[in-house]
């Protein structure tokens, strides 16, 4: 528990990007075999998910090659099994392992970038909040009740119906991917502001802060700077989550029948899809993404928390 | 504080006119209640009229005064699906939410402070590991998946839990109905609030541990170790303490995403709840039951954020003169 | 001491652990019963719960033969008069009498400002009492077909309605709830004892009916339950005596559960295609200037690039009969005399190169995903079976709410390319033609579903002989002649008739309606 421990003046001593090439994590990296392994799953998932076109056996996006005659066949080892599809077809006849390669590349996407959106949004408006404070951060916070009150749920199909209402005849197939984004990213910017709020009146009133606003170095620099890296911790252990809450949220508007479209499934459609399977004996088409996307959010989860240990200071 | 407090229920109306406000603009991207409301042979004509008859042909000025007017009064209209006043319905399924998400919330805090805590002390130990990769399941998964798949073990193969519903429920002073007090009424809230609590036990066990971590390496709790505290006042009642900020953030925003979650969790256990209210009133563009529903969430979220500010002040004293000024 | 009777006689029945007199059916649908007036909603499975409650003059038998209901028999005086002779001793709820009174009270309700129902009684017609037990319609003109939705226009009692201010029927603009909208008081072998609506409903055997019951029910608890794999699951686990309905793919699993069968038939509802004909240029395709689909070629081969077989047996399970016409064959009886277009991409691409199309269009087609059997996966299917001869099609698929509001006259037809069933309320092909065949205007007067604008002046024509063609024999002709031209024209593509599936536990018997109306007249329990 203290072996990480390192003088505190060795720390002071180095800049921040210093720190984060340090040895010292890269040593806390390699010493941690299940970060390791969560980094190596992580990675292989992103780069499948980028390589998708070239490595998936099929294109599951493209109806001219799928056949509906092809429905339903089991993964490889059962009955009636088609060396073609190794982890078997969906209900349309896609290749499971083709659509899972896909899926993930749309569910990375909707949910890096959801929380990307979210976490801007949110950490800008939540130091902002704590930092300034009075009717700024009243405001800020009055705005972020009213944002809490509309479910992802309804956001996203009211975002969709004005999307569809402003730029009149929407492609959905296009446009689906960045609609759920917004919905999604919209809907959680509020955890982050409130957080970092939070974390940024404790800090504010701690010497350094005094310090620093003595000397006459501006508001904004203190804020981003100084206050910003002290309050991350709970922000980056929310990010993670979240990263998994986005590709579920997804799934579930899917659920509901405002996801992405059906014929680009994501991973969370796929489940989907896959729940309508489950008691009729067709598992596989729920399971493998199920377990697809249990791995991901596992290893992504196992690398930020041991990334927020590491960059920690407090903890080293 | 007395300031402080009146202040913010201002406030809090002034959140709860914008929200309505903002619903009413938005509602007529939801769909045409009206197509909900009659038979697809129904011709035009009669839905032109029907539509006239409801006001829905006003400018959304007039239907949003006309909504504000009534709300004053506490009177939100009939439902377009069920014919009966909004209020009343909401009213009758408000006790079946409030209980699962009671028995959820306790459920996620009982499993996972204490999961936070230990894996906070014990951050290298086997079994940490093992919490933290198994309590991950429960966000990595969507919850009408876990949903059914606890159906599919517990109610279908096993033939424990019931499958839907809330069981027996017992009227308490006509205004209430509860599952508490009858076995099957018990039994029914298992599955329900597993599913609904899992994600919020997952995040709460890891803010904990997070929260814990850092404390654990903080000036004053080594102080308290060298003056030879026992480790187990050290880490409950100084450390724990302080790890509550954050914690009581995100619980209280936790408790309003119950409320969201509690939309599909209801949905798949056909829990009679607000939220299957709200989502079959989402189906079918049931616009009062929608606004009524908006309101009431405005108002919990409302309660629960002023409820976290002045818990905040009693937690944190260093926040005292800072809010004053408020 | 009546109360310890009545406790000694619970203690008894569980110790012994049977009440033969006391059989409780518990049931499950995926909507809701939302509110008991007859009148407001002219929706299947609505009128379906109010038919237990209910009754009508005429009603159906299970095979949805017309039988003398409220009213003993009828007769046509002159072409525009009928007369019904109504049955006697027949009691409300209440323990009101049933009378001619009634009857007329219910015509005007029904037809008044605020029903859904107001086509089951024409403005035109005029009711009049010849006696207690008596009453005859006078029409504007003949119409052979007057009585066929009767079995749905329920006969509520003219004292009770006004004794609680009920006469209005309930609308959504009310400023307090209906006394009818969550009361019921009809004729029928159910009363509701319990209404929570979108919670459960719970009805009671009414002693005092006129007919003989063939059910055993002393209670029936009915809870909606939407997500189908829940609803499956309460069967399974032997929550739910009935559940309806099961989806396609879990209809072998109920079978092969100990002490559940599901109960499979075919529905009347046809799902079809349709096409916007009448847009010079299409809201949503690659083609500019011109609209492919006003040439029949186009139409044909979008027709024949579906292979309707696959979908069956791959979506469907089976569980479907592809039709060649828009109306179940149980409704018309020359539906065996056309066949459809065979499935042919060969013959697909020819046509639509022969139109001008070789390299094919790109077309957004909606459809809902929450509304017909497995709709979404069967528009899915369809535009991979489009791709295939050069039709890119841009799926966008919406729950109900949200996918009518876009495609009916309200939306202004906003569609290209659409899907949608079609379940004639009076079991006419009448119906079908005005409603889906006859042209109509940018604001849907003429045939209002006719989403595409389809437009025929000759089936148009026909369409109104049809209305007053009194001989079954002509009337059948007239409405071959004018499938014949819509078929010929591909006015639409339809696809097949989706079928019914109920699961119902081995202990319960019960007879299962085309038409998905779930009648407790006949169920039996063990």
């Amino acid at each position: 528990m203290t072996d990480q421990t390192t003088r505190p003046e060795d720390v002071a001593e180095k800049g921040r990007i210093a720190r984060i090439i340090d040895s010292d994590i890269f040593h806390s990296f390699i010493r941690s075999k299940v970060t390791v392994i969560a980094a190596i799953v992580t990675a292989i998932f992103m780069i499948s998910a980028l390589l998708a076109p070239w490595i998936a056996p099929h294109n599951p996006f493209d109806l001219a090659q799928i056949s509906i005659l092809d429905a339903r066949v089991p993964p490889i080892g059962m009955d009636a099994s088609d060396p073609s599809f190794l982890l078997g077809t969906d209900d349309q006849g896609r290749d499971m392992l083709s659509g899972i390669l896909y899926g993930m590349r749309i569910s990375l996407a909707v949910g890096f970038l959801s929380v990307a959106f979210a976490a801007v949004l949110g950490i800008f408006l939540g130091l902002v909040s704590g930092y300034v404070g009075g009717r700024t951060d009243a405001i800020i916070m009055r705005i972020a009740e009213v944002q809490l009150t509309f479910p992802a749920i309804l956001i996203a199909l009211l975002i969709d119906g004005i999307a569809n209402g402003v730029f009149g005849n929407l492609d959905r197939e296009r446009w689906a991917v960045w609609i759920l984004t917004f919905s999604i990213g919209l809907s959680f910017w509020v955890q982050y502001a409130r957080t970092v709020r939070g974390s940024t009146m404790v800090e504010k009133n701690k010497e350094y802060v005094q310090a620093a606003r003595v000397i006459g170095i501006p508001s904004f620099i203190i804020m981003f700077r100084h206050v910003l890296p002290n309050v991350m911790g709970p922000v980056l252990v929310i990010a993670t989550i979240n990263l998994a809450l986005a590709i579920i949220t997804e799934a579930t508007l899917s659920f509901l029948g405002v996801g992405v479209p059906a014929t680009q499934p994501s991973l969370g459609t796929l489940i989907r899809i896959g729940n309508d399977f489950l008691f009729s004996g067709e598992w596989w088409i729920a399971i493998f993404p199920g377990l697809a996307l249990a791995m991901l959010v596992l290893a992504v989860n196992l690398l930020g928390d041991w990334m927020r240990d590491a960059l920690n200071p407090k903890l080293r | 504080m007395f300031g402080f407090i009146s202040r913010r229920l201002v406030m809090a109306v002034v959140v709860m006119f914008v929200v309505a406000l903002i619903s009413f603009t938005l509602f007529r991207f939801v769909g045409d209640p009206i197509n909900q409301m009659v038979g697809i042979e129904t011709t035009p004509e009669q839905r032109e009229a029907l539509r006239e008859r409801l006001g829905l042909n006003d400018p959304i000025i007039v239907q949003f005064a006309r909504f504000i007017m009534g709300a004053l009064q506490f009177d939100f209209g009939n439902s377009y699906q069920f014919k009966q006043p909004v209020a009343e319905l909401i009213g009758k399924r408000l006790p079946a939410t409030l209980e699962l998400s009671f028995v959820s919330a306790l459920f996620a805090l009982f499993v996972g402070v204490p999961m936070g805590v230990y894996t906070g002390l014990n951050r290298h130990s086997a079994i940490s590991k093992l919490f933290l990769s198994v309590s991950l399941i429960g966000v990595s998964l969507p919850t009408f998946f876990i949903g059914i798949l606890l159906i599919f073990v517990f109610s279908v193969h096993l033939q424990w839990l019931p499958s839907f519903g809330r069981g027996d429920v017992v009227a308490l002073g006509g205004w209430w109905t509860t599952g508490f007090l009858t076995v099957s009424g018990l039994k029914a809230l298992i599955l329900p609030a597993i599913t609904l609590g899992l994600f919020q036990m997952t995040l709460i066990m890891r803010l904990i541990r997070a929260e814990m971590l850092e404390v654990m390496r903080t000036d004053y709790i080594k102080f308290a170790r060298a003056r030879g505290l026992p480790s187990r006042s050290i880490n409950f009642i100084h450390a724990l303490k302080n790890t509550m900020v954050p914690v009581i953030t995100i619980t209280g925003l936790q408790l309003g995403s119950i409320i969201a979650f509690a939309i599909i969790t209801e949905t798949v256990f056909q829990w009679p709840g607000m939220g299957l209210l709200f989502l079959q009133a989402v189906q079918n563009v049931d616009i009062p039951i929608m606004a009524a529903y908006l309101m009431l969430t405005a108002f919990i979220f409302v309660t629960i954020n002023l409820a976290v500010d002045i818990l905040y002040v009693v937690i944190d004293p260093r926040l005292r003169t800072e809010r004053s000024g408020l | 001491m009546r109360k310890r009777i009545a406790a000694a006689a619970v203690l008894l029945a569980a110790f012994t652990g049977q009440q033969a007199s006391a059989e409780t059916l518990k049931f499950a649908f995926q909507g809701t019963y939302n509110q008991l007036d007859p009148y407001s909603l002219n929706e299947t499975f609505t009128l379906s719960m109010h038919g237990n409650v209910y009754e009508g003059l005429t009603a159906r038998t299970p095979d949805l033969q017309i039988v003398p209901g409220l009213a003993e028999s009828w007769e046509i005086i002159e072409p525009t008069r009928w007369r019904f002779h109504l049955r006697k001793g027949v009691k409300f709820h209440n323990g009101n009498d049933f009378t001619a009174e009634d009857v007329a009270f219910s015509a005007e309700r029904i037809r008044s400002e605020g029903s859904d129902l107001t086509t089951r009684v024409e403005p035109g017609v005029k009711v009049e009492i010849v006696d207690d037990y008596t009453v005859d319609f006078v029409l504007p003109s003949p119409n052979p077909i007057l009585h066929y939705e009767w079995n749905t226009w329920y006969i509520m009692d003219k004292e009770w309605t006004e004794a609680n201010d009920a006469v209005a029927v309930t609308s959504a603009s009310d400023t307090s709830p209906n006394h009818a909208s969550l009361y019921a008081n009809g004729t029928g072998p159910f009363k509701i004892t319990t209404h929570e609506p979108g919670v459960r409903t719970v009805f009671e055997k009414f002693d005092g009916w006129w007919n003989e019951p063939k059910h055993n029910l002393d209670r029936v608890e009915f809870t909606p339950i939407g997500s189908d794999a829940t609803r499956v699951a309460a069967l399974l686990s032997g929550e739910m005596d009935m559940v309806y309905p099961i989806p396609v793919q879990d209809i072998k699993r109920v079978n092969e559960n100990d002490g559940t069968t599901a109960l499979t038939g075919p529905e009347l509802r046809t799902i079809f295609l349709g096409m916007d004909q009448r847009r010079d240029e299409l809201l949503y395709s690659d083609v500019k200037g011109k609209n492919p689909f006003k040439d029949v070629r186009v139409r044909k081969a979008v027709y024949q690039a579906i292979d309707i077989e696959a979908i069956k047996s791959k979506i469907m399970r089976d569980l479907s009969t592809p039709s060649a016409i828009m109306i179940s064959p149980f409704l018309f009886d020359n539906a065996e005399e056309f066949e459809r277009y065979p499935y042919d991409p060969e013959a697909s691409k020819a046509l639509l190169a022969e139109a001008g199309y070789p390299e094919g269009f790109s077309v957004g087609m909606d459809c809902p995903n929450d509304r017909y059997v497995n709709d979404e996966a069967i528009c899915q299917a369809v535009a991979a079976f489009l791709a295939r001869v050069g039709i890119k099609v841009d799926l966008n698929a919406q729950p109900k709410a949200q996918y009518f509001a876009k495609i009916l006259a309200s939306g202004g037809y906003d569609t290209s390319f659409y899907m949608l069933g079609w379940t004639p309320g009076s079991f006419d092909s009448y119906n079908v033609l005005l409603n889906l065949h006859n042209c109509r205007d940018d604001a849907g007067n003429g045939g209002p579903f006719n989403l595409g604008g389809y437009c025929n002046e000759k089936v148009d024509e026909l369409t109104q002989q049809i209305l007053s063609e009194n001989d079954p024999e002509q009337r059948n002709a007239l409405i071959t002649e004018a499938y014949r031209i819509t078929t010929d024209e591909v006015s639409h593509i339809p696809l097949h008739q989706q079928g019914l599936a109920w699961g119902v536990a081995d202990s319960v018997s019960l007879e299962q309606r085309a038409d998905n109306q779930f009648d407790f007249r006949y169920v039996v329990k063990n």
